[in-house]
């Protein structure tokens, strides 16, 4: 059974039918990515998932409960984590404050410290600048600082926008070593890459989004080896 | 080499330096011929400064509810005055009846706590409900929108409140237990100054520990950065922005009753010249800037405290005191014509525009 299924959504930005008619599903403990070139409407698809913005029709349900419509801090709690793209680190928030905004809408404070924990073993950079403000770290930093805070969240899923954006090739690769790691210790992953190459290597499954359409979905290894995958998103010849 | 630096300055810059330059040339022979003149006693000085400290303590009270909301919203609410005019409008009626009692001498220290306690939660229902009447409805609107409603609103709760408690100046019972002074030496405190400066800067402290120290304090400063981004971590972004107009008008129902204690007068539009005046020091500050508000509530207050004496004086003006509203908007004009992000102020180009 699907825990979040996206079941035919239309999103707008005013006039323009930004999404018509995406769905895709996440099962438990897989990383899916949505790949697709800009404007095409991956983040779109993501911000309607948390409720940034309202689908106009279609359903979004999580382990079977719907929460399209409901507000974004609302979605958070029922266990949907974004890192969103280009990262939004809080700059005048310190390290330490930024991750603990992550876990604002949570009371149970020793799962909180657990997860702190988890977090600064998994990125021992940020517990080193735990009391400098997000807005003095490196591009890396920042990426890492955004994951942590989605993982603040306590997740069920965690929506992954751009991971690998701006990033040098060495830190890309740490980041995509991450996202692995993460999804072993049993992290559902939604990962939206422009990055097709690196993001089907980590997921099981994928989607490719082509004008507010998805215009496939296979299995990662099918889609690696798909005629449309290699020309327009793999760069091959 | 030449001609690149004629291309850089243009006139208008030469013209806006030689004011500036020329004001302060006058503020500053204005202020050596006041001090070589020996007109004024250091005593006298001194009571300037506090007299300035006080007010300025108020003005910045206000101040922190202008550029708090400013920071969350950017918008300016210019029915904070009113805000700051209803509590201890409200409170004065307590305040009279026990002044007439004697109750309000025998327990001042009660009294006054409920004189704050009304006051403060007067001015911070009718900030809640602006902000959910007048303000929610419009938070996605063009942001020239906001500005005018909140004049409008401003109007509406000024006559709205004459209506209310009636179009006359009401007298505040002055305290007995306030009216003494400190004395050490030649120098002097009221007690009711002391009470002022005293609670001015516990409240800030209070506030700024709040801010900076308690997880709705981050969450204020992470809303106030990013709207979006902070939904995105489970901040439910409108009780955050509820929560700062209950701040900012709890503030500035203190403020308020601090002013009223201290110029023992109240009247529906009382909140005008002290609102204006919080506006300028929030801008002095750095709109948008909590100790920028402080700063320059402080600066103001001193200055337009100090200035007539001080360097009007100096210069030959006749009755320089009449001129001290002039001085706090002459100040108001230079600051947004030289420095309009403040003086703690960030580079409002960089995200906020």
């Amino acid at each position: 059974m699907a825990m979040l299924q996206v079941n035919d959504i239309h999103s707008y930005y005013g006039h323009i039918h930004a999404l018509k008619g995406i769905s895709l599903t996440v099962d438990k403990g897989e990383i899916v990515t949505l790949i697709g070139a800009n404007g095409a409407g991956k983040t779109t698809t993501l911000k309607t998932i948390s409720g940034t913005m309202h689908p106009r029709h279609g359903a979004i349900t999580l382990d079977g409960e719907h929460i399209e419509g409901l507000p974004p801090h609302a979605i958070v709690m029922r266990g949907i984590g974004q890192s969103p793209e280009g990262r939004k680190i809080f700059g005048a928030l310190t390290v330490q404050e930024n991750l603990e905004m992550g876990a604002y809408a949570r009371t149970d404070k020793p799962a909180i410290a657990r997860d702190l924990d988890f977090v600064f073993t998994l990125f021992p950079r940020l517990a080193e600048r735990k009391f400098q403000l997000g807005g003095t770290l490196s591009g890396g930093e920042q990426q890492m600082l955004a994951m942590g805070r989605a993982l603040m969240t306590h997740p069920r899923v965690l929506m992954l926008d751009e991971p690998s954006m701006g990033l040098a090739p060495v830190l890309v690769e740490a980041i995509f070593e991450t996202i692995q790691k993460l999804n072993q210790e049993g992290t559902t992953i939604l990962l939206i890459e422009q990055n097709a190459a690196k993001a089907l290597q980590v997921a099981k499954r994928g989607y490719v989004i082509e004008t507010g359409q998805i215009v496939l979905q296979d299995t990662a290894e099918n889609l690696r080896k798909s005629e449309l995958v290699r020309k327009a998103y793999l760069g091959e010849m | 080499m030449l001609r690149r630096l004629s291309e850089r300055i243009n006139a208008t810059d030469v013209v806006m330096f030689l004011i500036g330059g020329s004001i302060l040339a006058l503020v500053l022979v204005g202020s050596v011929a006041t001090l070589t003149s020996g007109k004024y006693s250091a005593a006298q000085w001194f009571d300037l400064i506090v007299f300035g400290v006080a007010l300025g303590g108020i003005y910045a009270l206000i101040a922190l509810g202008y550029t708090m909301v400013y920071g969350i919203l950017r918008m300016i609410n210019f029915a904070h005055s009113e805000v700051f005019m209803s509590g201890p409008f409200t409170a004065y009626f307590l305040a009279d009846a026990w002044g007439r009692s004697g109750f309000l001498d025998e327990n001042p220290v009660v009294c006054l706590l409920a004189i704050f306690v009304l006051a403060m939660a007067i001015s911070l229902i009718v900030a809640v409900l602006l902000e959910r009447i007048a303000y929610r409805p419009l938070r996605f609107a063009p942001r020239l929108v906001p500005l005018i409603t909140a004049i409008g609103a401003s109007f509406f709760l000024q006559y709205f409140f004459r209506g209310l408690y009636g179009p006359n100046i009401k007298p505040y019972p002055e305290i007995a237990a306030l009216k003494p002074y400190l004395r050490f030496g030649d120098f002097r405190i009221q007690y009711v100054q002391i009470l002022v400066i005293v609670a001015a800067a516990l409240m800030m402290a209070g506030l700024q520990l709040i801010v900076q120290r308690t997880r709705v304090g981050k969450a204020m400063r992470a809303v106030a950065e990013d709207k979006q981004t902070a939904a995105l971590m489970g901040i439910d972004v409108d009780s955050i922005i509820v929560l700062t107009f209950v701040i900012g008008g709890a503030l500035a129902g203190a403020a308020g009753v601090l002013y009223a204690l201290m110029f023992r007068q109240v009247s529906f539009i009382m909140g005008f010249i002290p609102g204006i005046k919080a506006f300028t020091a929030a801008v002095l500050g750095g709109i948008g800037n909590i100790p920028g508000a402080m700063v320059g509530g402080l600066f103001l207050g001193v200055i337009e405290s100090l200035g007539p004496s001080l360097f009007l004086d100096g210069l030959g003006i006749p009755a320089p005191q009449q001129l001290k509203d002039a001085i706090a908007f002459t100040l108001l004009v230079l600051v947004l014509i030289f420095r309009p992000s403040g003086i703690l102020g960030e580079k409002l180009a960089e995200k906020k525009a």
